[in-house]
């Protein structure tokens, strides 16, 4: 069992997510020419400026007027990323199926941001609850979204401690990972891929046609 | 999530209109829209937003009504499109009223919002597609969809007739020469330098706006003309309403005017929807790029007679002043700063308002929503408490709006919240303080 | 488009330089004087003047008219010659053609359409009775709530207007809805009523007409006569018919882009983001048209087939050779102006260009085009290198070898006849 998922759901998962990732890629470059007004407006410069001004912590208004949840953004973000790769058994686990090998980070580093993920996660399922403007536009689905993320935490956590049975515990959590995964392009985690073309697209109307600053 | 009611409001534009739907329309209008005229942004749009509630903060009406959740961005995008998405089109007519109240008279598709999602989401241009359902459906508050009758009978928004516009332009170079005696309206002047262009409603009742600019120009020693024929009009509630194909003839008129009569470039009176739809959203529906002539707002023309000397100030303004950015030429063209820089010159008094620039609040009047009429007007007021305290707290006397909507929406707001200051037009400023040389003066 | 007829036969041809007059004087002699119109032979100059005793007068060639006005506007010369001008005394308005007041007069009066030939003059009225047309002095007998528009036919004989036939309330959409707005040829409107009526074209023997209508708040079509097509579309443009004709052909938005429709069906089987102004050769056969083939792109479309230059701001109605095997069009791109002849693009650029002029054969195009404030002569791509503070649009002699320039220099009149081969060099 765990061979199998080991062996073949990392690697459809990752089909899954590349080539559902190329997919929504290709739409939104079609879909975007059928609109006909996107391309013609777009310039590098002011996608870039755009983009910038909304990665850097603090770069845009909202982001000081909502400076908490920029700063559990940023981290969670960051972290979200960082930890799939370059947790040392993702590392030795990959290197060990197909050669290359990365630097990873040591294990208690990983354990902290792997609790500030999750303590991110709570704090947005605490802004979901307890703010009514967001509360207001959350649907079960955004609840079930936040479990799709939390899930290869939680269970990836749990299984490090070697709370409950450690290989079902890693079965759950390659589960959990590969189901987070594939879900990235079809779900609103495509945000993921289509952050820095709303950006571009948003910061080149507002720069290069209407001349003035979107942050 | 026991939300106060919210008061209700009979308007016939949609009481009236909605009698006459049925569900196979609404159904059958609702996927065309969907799959003939969107494309990328909805889809992506759709896709991106992961309802975080960001863009909260940006909104007036959100701020003015204690934070109530219905008048958020996305809260307004929820109770509108994702619904309509959700259910296929299959909704009801009582539903796409309410659609309407708030697609047409609780948001100004100011895209304060836009600078506030961390996504950039363009939520202006998704309500703006529930407007063109609705529209298309026949929901239109009246007064709004009256707006757009005019326009697409007289291509005006005040059912301004031929013969009254000409009139009226006789009628104010008479009254300029009062001030200024040379003081000329060429009509119909081929081959003049500006095309000046305005909204319906000087013709109609700001005639004095008009006489004002011919004092302008003939001090600035402008060539300049005006149409004695359709297309002095550049405003465009057509573009508000949803009713993209009268848009589009409108803004055609507009420019085609222009063109017809060889002007290098279109200067336009002090509007902000008007320079919205004559540059983007006009352009943009007909197949032009850019506009097919130079358009600059009067913003950008008063700082250029002024910059350049052609018009001298003889004395400063004396009274306190702040000002009115209006969000479709700073967020939409950032003249903010030459704004600025104009008032600065002719005025020795000037208070910065907080929120200024592209981050300054909309008038609440903008998008239409003035246009929806009286039946709306009370909540339009209420929706914008938080411009009367940006006001306030700059304790100027006179707000200057270069912006026909948020002229009269903060007359609104300057009188719903006894604000006791007075708003005027650029224009007023600066007739008063320019230097008339003598041997212009009556 | 219709230009260089033989009617320029007893034209002063002969090459050389003529001061028809001086208009420094004038300034002298009167407090105001308006914008300069000219005859289409060159041997008149008139603008409108301000008397001294603040009465308006058009003053031709330094001599005024003997009818004073308190107000006299929109003065123009019509194609044979004469000089036409609005004018109010007493707060009654009128039209005056070669100092002679029509006899009927109106609280206002607009709009000024003269036929080809100039003999025929129609203008929008409005008396306290409502809104109508007058034509060569004589109005129509039936009036309406509003005209607001001015159409005449080829042979200048019938007018046409569209017209509200009822009032409605202030914010009455829903009796909008239903329709209130008609076409009337002579007075007599359509029985057929729609939300709006725009754009109406003759036939050229004048016996049908044509517009742009709207059923509903939703659908846009053409009407011949009163009777819309069956097909209904997003949005229309302006109709035109094929010369000789009951084929009426139009733009309309179609669920595929914009299309050419003849009668309500595809003309050719493109369609554009945008595509106005068709026009047809004098003989009948070439439809050329303005089009959009890709969003900000612009060119002409000549029976189907698109121009390979295309220019980003705007191509104008494209304009016939006589002889109808050449098409001219001007153009803005890039920031300035500039013409395009059968493709090719010429290769100077202006501040402003007027729409060419070919001679009778269709060997030679010229164009009044300006830079820096100066006015040119240019010619088959050549600029003639004398400026003008002034200038209209050239003319050709009939037998296409001379052009005559209408223009002004240090304030004086001049009327001057080139050889072509002078200015092409």
């Amino acid at each position: 069992m765990y061979d199998l998922i080991s062996r073949y759901l990392v690697w459809i998962a990752f089909a899954v997510f590349v080539f559902g990732m190329a997919y929504q890629f290709i739409n939104l470059v079609i879909q975007a020419k059928r609109d006909k007004v996107i391309f013609p407006y777009m310039t590098w410069k002011h996608s870039f400026r755009s983009l910038l001004h909304w990665i850097v912590p603090f770069a845009s208004k909202n982001m000081r007027i909502r400076y908490e949840t920029t700063i559990v953004t940023f981290f969670f973000h960051l972290c979200v990323v960082l930890v799939p790769i370059f947790l040392t058994a993702h590392v030795v686990m990959f290197s060990f199926a197909w050669g290359p090998s990365w630097s990873s980070l040591s294990a208690s580093v990983t354990e902290w941001i792997t609790i500030l993920v999750l303590l991110a996660l709570v704090f947005f399922l605490l802004r979901r609850l307890m703010l009514p403007e967001v509360r207001f536009v959350t649907y079960p689905s955004d609840y079930v979204l936040l479990a799709v993320a939390a899930a290869p935490f939680v269970t990836g956590f749990i299984a490090r401690h070697q709370w409950f049975d450690y290989e079902t515990m890693v079965l759950i959590h390659m589960i959990a990972g590969a189901i987070m995964l594939m879900a990235i392009p079809f779900t609103r985690l495509s945000h993921m891929l289509f952050f820095p073309f709303t950006r571009a697209y948003m910061g080149s109307e507002f720069g290069a046609v209407r001349n003035a600053r979107d942050w | 999530m026991g939300l106060p009611k919210l008061p209700k409001v009979s308007d016939p534009g949609l009481d009236e209109t909605a009698k006459m739907l049925t569900p196979q329309r609404i159904e059958e209008v609702i996927n065309r829209v969907i799959q003939k005229e969107t494309a990328a942004r909805l889809k992506v749009y759709m896709n991106t937003c992961v309802h975080c509630g960001l863009c909260s903060d940006a909104c007036h009406w959100f701020l003015s009504n204690d934070r109530d959740p219905r008048f958020s961005p996305v809260g307004k995008v929820k109770q509108t499109l994702w619904e309509i998405l959700r259910k296929k089109g299959r909704v009801d007519p009582d539903f796409l009223k309410e659609c309407s109240r708030i697609a047409h008279t609780e948001c100004n598709v100011c895209r304060r919002c836009s600078m506030y999602c961390p996504f950039g989401i363009d939520i202006a241009y998704l309500l703006l597609l529930v407007r063109r359902i609705c529209s298309l459906l026949g929901l239109v508050p009246q007064f709004l969809q009256d707006t757009v009758n005019s326009h697409a009978v007289t291509l005006n928004q005040m059912w301004v007739k031929q013969d009254e516009w000409i009139d009226t332009l006789q009628w104010q170079e008479e009254d300029a020469r009062d001030e200024v005696k040379t003081a000329r309206i060429p009509l119909d002047k081929e081959g003049a330098e500006v095309f000046y262009s305005i909204i319906g409603p000087e013709p109609k009742i700001l005639a004095q706006l008009i006489a004002n600019m011919a004092q302008i120009m003939t001090v600035g020693g402008v060539d300049w003309t005006m149409p004695s024929l359709d297309g002095w009009d550049n405003s465009n509630m057509a573009m508000y309403s949803g009713d993209f194909e009268t848009m589009g003839r409108v803004e055609r008129v507009h420019h085609e005017a222009a063109l017809r009569l060889k002007c290098r470039r279109i200067v336009m009176g002090e509007c902000g929807h008007a320079f919205r739809g004559a540059m983007y959203d006009g352009p943009k529906w007909l197949g032009w790029k850019e506009p097919p002539i130079p358009l600059i707002h009067a913003i950008d023309f008063y700082h250029e007679l002024l910059t350049s000397g052609r018009i001298k100030i003889k004395q400063k303004f004396e009274e306190p002043v702040t000002v009115q950015d209006p969000c479709n030429v700073v967020r939409g063209r950032g003249l903010g700063g030459k704004l600025r820089e104009i008032v600065r010159m002719t005025c020795a008094n000037f208070t910065e308002p907080e929120p200024g620039l592209e981050h300054n609040y909309c008038c609440g009047a903008g998008g239409g929503t003035i246009n929806c009429g009286p039946p709306w007007k009370p909540s339009r007021v209420k929706g914008n408490r938080v411009k009367a305290e940006q006001f306030e707290a700059t304790g100027a006397h006179i707000i200057i709006t270069p912006c026909h909507n948020c002229h009269s929406g903060i007359e609104d707001i300057v009188a719903g919240y006894n604000l006791g200051m007075h708003v005027k037009f650029f224009s007023e400023i600066l007739v008063q303080v320019m230097d008339v040389p003598e041997d212009l003066q009556a | 488009m219709h230009q260089a007829r033989e009617w320029n036969g007893d034209w002063d041809w002969e090459t050389g330089s003529r001061v028809i007059a001086d208009t420094k004087p004038w300034n002298e002699s009167y407090s105001e004087i308006h914008e300069f119109v000219t005859s289409r032979d060159g041997e008149k100059i008139a603008a409108v003047v301000k008397t001294e005793d603040d009465t308006h007068v058009p003053c031709v060639n330094g001599q005024p008219w003997s009818n004073t006005f308190e107000k006299a506007w929109s003065l123009r010369f019509c194609p044979d010659g004469r000089l036409f001008c609005f004018a109010m005394n007493d707060d009654e308005w009128t039209a005056v053609v070669d100092d002679e007041p029509w006899e009927e007069t109106f609280d206002f009066v607009w709009n000024p359409q003269i036929s080809l030939d100039g003999r025929t003059l129609a203008v929008n009225v409005r008396s306290p009775e409502g809104y109508g047309i007058a034509l060569n002095g004589r109005s129509w007998e039936q009036r309406f709530v509003e005209a607001r528009s001015c159409v005449l036919s080829p042979d200048g004989l019938r007018t046409a207007a569209n017209v509200q036939m009822e009032s409605l309330a202030e914010g009455d959409i829903l009796g909008f809805a239903k329709g209130v707005w008609s076409l009337a040829v002579d007075g007599r409107p359509w029985d057929a009523r729609f939300l709006n009526v725009w754009g109406c074209t003759f036939s050229d023997d004048g016996e049908s007409v044509a517009a742009e209508v709207r059923p509903n708040l939703i659908e846009q079509t053409i009407a011949v006569d009163g009777k819309p097509w069956e097909q209904r579309f997003k949005a229309v443009w302006e109709p035109v018919f094929r010369p000789g004709t009951r084929d009426v052909i139009a733009p309309a938005l179609t669920g595929e882009g914009w299309k050419l429709l003849v009668n309500g069906k595809p003309l050719w089987d493109r369609s554009f983001t945008q595509v106005w102004h068709q026009t047809f050769s004098p003989d009948r056969r070439i439809v050329a048209a303005v089009a959009c083939p890709e969003f900000g792109r612009w060119t002409v479309v000549v029976d189907g087939n698109l121009w390979p230059c295309t220019f980003s701001h705007v191509v104008m109605p494209p304009v016939f050779s006589p002889d109808s095997r050449r098409i001219g069009a001007i153009f803005r791109d890039e920031g300035s102006w500039g013409l395009v002849v059968d493709r090719d693009p010429w290769p100077d650029r202006f501040d402003m260009i007027w729409d060419p002029v070919f001679s009778p054969d269709g060997d030679t195009v010229a164009v009044k085009a300006e830079k820096r404030g100066k006015y040119y002569l240019a010619v088959n791509g050549k600029v003639y290198p004398r400026a003008y503070d002034a200038m209209w649009d050239p003319q050709f002699s009939p037998d296409g070898s001379k052009i005559l320039v209408r223009a002004i220099a240090d304030g004086t009149f001049h009327r001057i006849v080139l050889p072509v081969s002078e200015v092409v060099g």
